[in-house]
């Protein structure tokens, strides 16, 4: 962990009066899991939309994959996965229709698209589900094969928005597990959640409240820091 | 209150309920704790009366929800999974909607739905669809109370909202409780059973269990343990290969470790780690939460399916 992969610094977003991120500094380096937390209307989504490349920041200087927010959002786009709860894959294709879909838009060639596609099948043992439909598999499936899917052009980030919410605790640990998988193979990973153990299992964690960042450190640092148990007690503490 | 007897739902081949029965008392605060295709909203919707079951009953206070559902709709208040107010209305504007339809008015009801609705009157004349995730849940709750409804209806009204909001909520439905109204709230946060009365745990349709939160906890028999360590990850992997393990899950900080045989020593755990080399480890005897109990459960029917899979297929 030793190159920054996102570096932003000072970073502002104004909607008319309204300042939702309000001078945003921090770095996230290769390789690392990232937890970006916060309550609701913090400005969380509003940042990681600017990450992105989706949103473009009033101010700061903001790098991501080593790509200009302004200048290069076209690049950074192809250097990052994305997946939320909200939306993830297509229902109405196959297993294997949404990864070509996916790795057609990454810009991968038919050639990896297949050989990734055979690889995901056979890890999560779907391989005989190649050409079910996504609505018929279960939603911790779902999840666990988005996940994937947000990361089979090996981007060097992929930015998970809450990707657990409402799963059941066995699949949850589940995609922790993938989500490790993934960090330990160089891949960067921003994630949001609500759920405070999980918070636990990020190397470092950020919290907003307000548009700011009020605290940003190790989870035991942050725990020792402001004299709490757990993260719970620590989010409840800042944010309230 | 609340009676419901052999209740089934399927949607072509998927069985959403299966054959459900319980009962929820008068003014109880009661806690439906399942993840998301667990049955939890097509269980509210049958109870409000918008899905009929395919088999089995329910009634509400001696009412049936097929034949009786127009005397239901008006002593029920429904807070669908999904916001469903009219966003191109102000705050003020779906309050007073909601008042007229069950012929009564804001001010009739104000006592009941001040705690929740003075946080959001500030804002009042905004557009609900312009409304952060935590003010359109109050107004929704605002809007489910507004005509003195017996039985209050929430199909998770905490999902997707953080820590410090849930728990801001739960203090709303405490204080609603305590004016006698009964509540039947689904949430997918193990830690919010322990706020409830009583409990079900459902999964795939079945319920695997109904109780009090402390009766629940009880019921699990085995040891568990906690690990704590600087590399838990490994010590997961590890421990998942151990003969003595029955299961082991990471919770948070720690591993939550449960023998295949009752060991008193804890020791023959950290004699274990340390033959692989993990030396600095802190190993405790601990209660079970909620979710330690759920994701036993679930472990137990994952085997029994398995088995009768294999079955099937020989």
């Amino acid at each position: 962990m030793t190159e920054p992969v996102i570096t932003v610094r000072h970073m502002y977003k104004r909607f008319g009066d309204f300042v939702a991120n309000n001078d945003l500094n921090f770095e996230v380096y290769e390789g690392e899991i990232f937890g970006f937390l916060g309550a609701n209307g913090a400005g969380k989504t509003t940042a990681i939309k600017m990450l992105c490349g989706l949103s473009t920041p009033s101010s700061g200087e903001i790098k991501v994959a080593g790509f200009d927010v302004y200048t290069q959002t076209e690049r950074i786009k192809r250097n990052i996965g994305y997946m939320s709860q909200k939306f993830s894959l297509y229902d109405d294709l196959t297993i294997y229709e949404n990864i070509r879909f996916y790795g057609g838009v990454y810009g991968m060639s038919m050639k990896d698209i297949k050989a990734r596609t055979t690889e995901l099948l056979k890890q999560f043992g779907l391989t005989e589900f190649r050409d079910s439909l996504i609505s018929a598999l279960p939603l911790g499936w779902r999840q666990k094969l988005a996940f994937s899917v947000s990361i089979l052009h090996r981007p060097k980030i992929v930015f998970l928005d809450e990707p657990t919410s409402g799963v059941d605790p066995i699949t949850r640990r589940q995609f922790w597990e993938l989500i490790y998988d993934a960090a330990s193979s160089g891949i960067t990973v921003f994630v949001t959640t609500h759920y405070m153990d999980e918070a636990e299992y990020c190397n470092r964690v950020s919290i907003m409240a307000e548009g700011r960042i009020v605290a940003l450190d190790t989870p035991d640092k942050l725990k020792e820091g402001y004299g709490v148990a757990n993260m719970y007690d620590l989010f409840l503490k800042i944010v309230r | 209150m609340i009676q419901v007897n052999q209740l089934s739902k399927s949607y072509g081949n998927l069985t959403a309920l299966s054959n459900i029965s319980f009962h929820i008392d008068k003014g109880e605060l009661f806690g439906l704790i399942g993840s998301d295709g667990a049955g939890k909203s097509t269980l509210f919707r049958i109870l409000c009366t918008l899905l009929l079951p395919d088999k089995g009953s329910a009634t509400i206070n001696g009412l049936d929800v097929v034949r009786d559902y127009q005397k239901i709709r008006t002593m029920i208040g429904y807070m669908p999974g999904k916001f469903s107010l009219y966003t191109d209305l102000t705050i003020e504007e779906n309050l007073e909607f909601f008042a007229t339809v069950f012929g009564t008015t804001i001010e009739a009801n104000y006592n009941l739905i001040r705690d929740v609705y003075v946080q959001i009157e500030p804002y009042k004349k905004r557009l609900a669809g312009k409304l952060s995730g935590g003010m359109k849940q109050k107004l929704a709750l605002s809007c489910a109370l507004i005509h003195q409804p017996e039985v209050l209806i929430l199909d998770e009204p905490t999902t997707g909202v953080d820590a410090v909001s849930r728990y801001e909520f739960w203090q709303l439905l405490k204080g609603l409780k305590e004016k006698g109204i009964t509540i039947i709230v689904s949430t997918p946060y193990m830690d919010e059973a322990d706020l409830c009365d009583r409990i079900a745990l459902i999964q795939k349709g079945k319920i695997m269990k109904i109780d009090t939160p402390k009766e629940i906890v009880r019921s699990f028999k085995k040891p568990l343990y906690s690990i704590r360590s600087n590399s838990l990850y490994q010590i997961l992997k590890e421990l998942r290969d151990f003969e003595l393990t029955e299961t082991v899950f990471p919770f948070g900080q720690e591993l939550h470790f449960t023998p295949k045989h009752d060991i008193t020593d804890t020791g023959i755990i950290k004699k274990h780690l340390e033959e692989k080399g993990f030396g600095e480890t802190m190993i405790k005897s601990i209660e079970p939460g909620i979710e330690d109990i759920f994701m036993s459960l679930m472990t137990k029917e994952m085997s029994e399916e398995k088995q009768t899979e294999t079955y099937n297929k020989y």
